[in-house]
């Protein structure tokens, strides 16, 4: 393991680091059917100890209410002894009809019980520095989610 | 300080949507301008691709202006790690290339790091790495020192 000075380096310019546990809402707002689906995927096929959606889209270069970006943070036994690409691509998969269509972005944290214990924190997104912003692409995704 | 711009326009140059692959179609464009059609779906071509390079990173903008906080956060842990000589590749000046990156990879999203031709994530999984020391480790079996070992070494 390496010394403290290599492991925690100040990327605060660039992302913003742990913030407190957010609360969990286990309600489905009817208006957020992207996030429901995301959230009953995920639950059903990684049986989650914790999970969190986040729906970021408004921090990017897309209208307001839009289900384009999200982050997940899951917790679940299932991922041990998975290496960190292993647990991506089965979170990838699991959404991968969301991926195709609606979600442009999906920032992902897969942990372990063990690791969540002890360190219970979710990593912030970095600033939107306006991809989205007059990319044809975002158009296509943006009316598969308001379907 | 040399060694950093001449980097730097490797970087540039490489970000540049027009670059030369095996089969090239070159048409003019409705405005007289020249463009080039990649067949970058075709897997051989990424596969040579991701390999030509130790470092590999396909994102949105360049290295150097960078279009997404996503990838400018890669960009950032690289050159933290004094990692500044690398192919990047910007999606956004070529959807064949945006679309063939992901269906090769299998993997949704950009940005996509390829480190020694093999697939390593995106933003995330180097975030973790960097912060766990992995990325550190990776870089040595490429032969490339990070410059956070002297910075360490520095302050001792």
């Amino acid at each position: 393991m390496l010394p403290g000075v290599l492991c925690v380096r100040p990327l605060s310019a660039i992302f913003g680091f742990t913030r407190p546990l957010a609360n969990f809402t286990p309600h489905m707002a009817p208006n957020r059917p992207v996030e429901g689906a995301i959230r009953t995927k995920l639950t059903q096929q990684l049986e989650p100890e914790h999970l969190e959606v986040h729906n970021e889209s408004h921090m990017h270069a897309v209208p307001a209410g839009s289900e384009s970006h999200f982050r997940v943070l899951v917790v679940s036994p299932r991922f041990q002894g998975l290496s960190l690409l292993q647990r991506h691509r089965m979170v990838n998969d699991t959404l991968a009809e969301e991926l195709k269509t609606c979600v442009h972005a999906l920032a992902i944290q897969a942990k372990t019980p063990e690791q969540w214990n002890s360190d219970p924190s979710l990593t912030k997104s970095p600033p939107c520095l306006g991809g989205s912003k007059g990319d044809h692409t975002m158009e296509e995704k943006l009316k598969a989610g308001s379907n | 300080m040399n060694c950093l711009m001449r980097s730097t326009v490797r970087c540039l140059q490489r970000s540049s949507s027009v670059y030369l692959m095996n089969n090239v179609d070159v048409h003019h464009a409705g405005l007289g301008l020249f463009s080039t059609r990649l067949m970058c779906s075709a897997a051989k071509d990424l596969g040579d691709l991701v390999k030509k390079d130790k470092v590999v990173v396909f994102m949105k903008g360049t290295p150097a202006q960078p279009l997404c906080g996503f990838s400018n956060a890669v960009v950032q842990i690289l050159r933290m790690h004094g990692v500044n000589e690398y192919a990047a590749y910007n999606v956004l000046d070529d959807q064949d290339l945006r679309q063939g990156v992901k269906d090769y990879s299998n993997w949704p999203t950009i940005p996509q790091i390829y480190l020694n031709g093999e697939f390593v994530g995106g933003c995330d999984i180097l975030l973790q790495m960097h912060q766990n020391g992995d990325l550190v480790d990776e870089l040595q079996k490429l032969g490339i020192r990070s410059a956070l070992l002297d910075a360490e070494k520095e302050s001792k």
